[in-house]
């Protein structure tokens, strides 16, 4: 019972991460290998707010949001509109994209460990609390309800507005997209800042009870990407589940095992689904 | 075969025996700078191999790296076994676990694979200490021989010259052309009757063969070993850039672009030791947008333009 009320917990900020990746690469089509730099920049901004000005991270959020979204549409405008240009293949577009985000992950790692070379330590709404029989901590409860609330907006906003509409339509199919009047790369601009801001805000949230450092980014940036391989590439229900499923296995390996072998088991799940539904859980074979 | 062929296989020949005679002229510092030197060159030889033709973006050389160096290490430490022998079963294991590694995510798109290899040194380093911990006894390993750094750098010349001949070999051969043509269009390479997965199975696991067999030789050079020394994510990706930065194009490519970027990497690490991470970023952006095809690839553009203005 323990595992499963914190599997879940943390299986939601999992998913808000693995929603952000997959709006960047099913819409945008740029694989980003810097996504888990951006959720650690997330976790700095909350950290480094809360210890010098006493802002809660609660609060945080609602300055990274924006923050983000500047600054990866911006990243998308000068750094990956040229490489979407350049490319004449999508396997082109994919080792290119790749390359640099890779790049562009190094190079914030750098930056952050020059500013804050340690852990993100501090204390929020760390007081106990009884759930559903279990104790766990307030503040990964809190962060399990705003993540909620946020991937329920997103869904909400691709479902019900005509943006979102769009959005869904550019990761259907580029070209066609173009052809019914999308503004394709405007739309992919969007997607790309959308994602970015939503895996920021998944790391000043799970900040408040998981402690990162500046170079943490890459096991994130593997944990997203399992996830929306999981679940299949654009699909958001998919990678809900397969948040779930990873949240419930890391913490059932955490408890039950050992701490350290949590990549291991993410690593596990990887490969099952590599070798047995490569289309994601609810997608279907390409023939 | 072409002439050219003949060559440049005997430029290399000479290069190698040239590059023979450099634990001679200087020891100590240049000594071990030239060792590292010729460490990434094996490496990154043998990354173009597999990466080169397919473009598959591969970052498990320092998984097969580790596996190398972490069974010599065991082997002597725990076992009392030889060098020779560790040495030689390490790539045998690296080999099957490219295999395996192969099977499972070179039949997907390439993105898979590169995802599936970006965690694996971590993951590999993960299990080792969790084994090491709980069943072993936490302790470091002691890789102790009568090497020197001299004869370091000779078992690592010989590896680059197997690999550089390996792949002199596989370029002319069906394998290559295969190759090719799969990194061109693998759709295309599918419809002309091409069983894709296989080769690039293969080629995988002579790479992981030859970065274990790296491994594993340059572990007496640390003595002590520990699983978060040698399975390093760091190492791939500086395998990655040394190839790239050369050109990947061309199996001498990686030469070009190791030793410019040993010496410029020796000189950050000593300088700034707290922005390498910063530097190794800003050396791949430099290469994605000012260098997609290495130096070697610039070279070569700039003597096609030449040779067009002389023809015109």
């Amino acid at each position: 019972m323990d595992i499963l009320v914190s599997g879940l917990l943390l299986a939601g900020t999992y998913a808000l991460m693995a929603m952000g990746l997959n709006l960047q690469y099913g819409v945008a089509r740029i694989m980003n290998l810097a996504n888990g730099e951006m959720l650690v920049l997330g976790a700095l901004a909350a950290f480094w707010l809360f210890v010098t000005y006493q802002v809660s991270p609660m609060l945080t959020l609602f300055i990274v949001a924006p923050v983000s979204f500047a600054g990866n549409w911006l990243i998308y405008r000068i750094f990956l509109r040229p490489l979407v240009r350049r490319s004449k293949s999508q396997g082109q577009l994919e080792v290119d994209s790749i390359l640099a985000t890779f790049g562009m992950s190094f190079a914030l790692v750098g930056i952050m460990v020059s500013i804050h070379g340690e852990y993100f330590t501090y204390k929020y709404l760390s007081e106990p609390i009884t759930l559903l029989g279990t104790t766990v901590a307030l503040n990964r409860f809190v962060a399990f309800l705003v993540a909620v609330l946020i991937a329920g907006a997103l869904y909400l906003w691709l479902n019900r507005t005509r943006p979102g509409v769009a959005v869904r339509a550019v990761a259907v199919d580029t070209e066609a997209a173009g052809l019914v009047g999308i503004n394709v790369p405007r739309i992919s601009a969007i997607a790309f800042a959308i994602g970015g801001a939503v895996t920021s805000v998944g790391g000043s949230l799970i900040s408040t009870f998981i402690t990162l450092d500046a170079s943490i980014g890459v096991i994130f940036t593997m944990k997203a990407l399992i996830i929306v391989i999981m679940g299949g590439v654009g699909d958001i229900r998919g990678a809900i589940v397969a948040a779930i499923i990873l949240g419930l296995v890391e913490t059932a390996v955490a408890t039950l095992i050992d701490p350290g072998l949590t990549l291991a088991a993410a690593y596990l799940i990887f490969l099952a689904v590599l070798l047995f539904r490569p289309q994601g859980i609810f997608g279907r074979r390409a023939t | 075969m072409t002439a050219s062929g003949f060559q440049e296989l005997a430029i290399a020949a000479l290069l190698v025996v040239l590059a023979a005679f450099i634990p001679m002229l200087s020891d100590g510092y240049w000594l071990s700078i030239a060792v590292t030197a010729m460490m990434y060159i094996a490496l990154s030889t043998s990354w173009v191999l597999f990466s080169g033709p397919t473009h598959y973006i591969s970052l498990a050389s320092g998984a097969f790296f580790g596996v190398g160096g972490y069974l010599v290490a065991t082997g002597m430490s725990d076992y009392d076994l030889s060098f020779w022998l560790m040495a030689a079963a390490a790539p045998v294991v690296a080999t099957i676990l490219a295999a395996l590694i192969g099977l499972a995510t070179l039949r997907l798109s390439g993105v898979y694979f590169v995802i599936f290899t970006l965690g694996l040194a971590e993951m590999i380093r993960n299990i080792v200490s969790w084994v090491q911990n709980n069943f072993l006894g936490s302790r470091g390993l002691y890789v102790l021989t009568d090497f020197t750094e001299a004869h370091i750098y000779w078992m690592l010349l010989g590896i680059t010259a197997a690999v550089y001949l390996l792949g002199w070999f596989v370029n002319r051969s069906r394998i290559g052309f295969a190759l090719r043509i799969i990194g061109n269009d693998e759709t295309v390479a599918r419809h002309v009757g091409i069983n894709t997965a296989t080769p690039k199975v293969i080629l995988f696991m002579t790479t992981g063969f030859f970065a274990a067999l790296v491994g594993a030789v340059i572990a007496p050079r640390y003595s002590y070993i520990e699983p978060n020394q040698v399975f390093s994510p760091e190492l791939s990706f500086l395998v990655v850039i040394m190839a790239l930065l050369g050109g990947s194009g061309r199996l001498w490519g990686p030469v070009v672009g190791v030793i410019p970027f040993t010496l410029v990497w020796e000189f950050v690490a000593v300088q700034f030791p707290n922005q390498t991470t910063l530097f190794i970023g800003l050396v791949f952006l430099l290469i994605v947008y000012g260098l997609p095809h290495g130096v070697v690839g610039r070279l070569e553009q700039l003597a096609a333009s030449v040779r067009e203005r002389r023809n015109a």
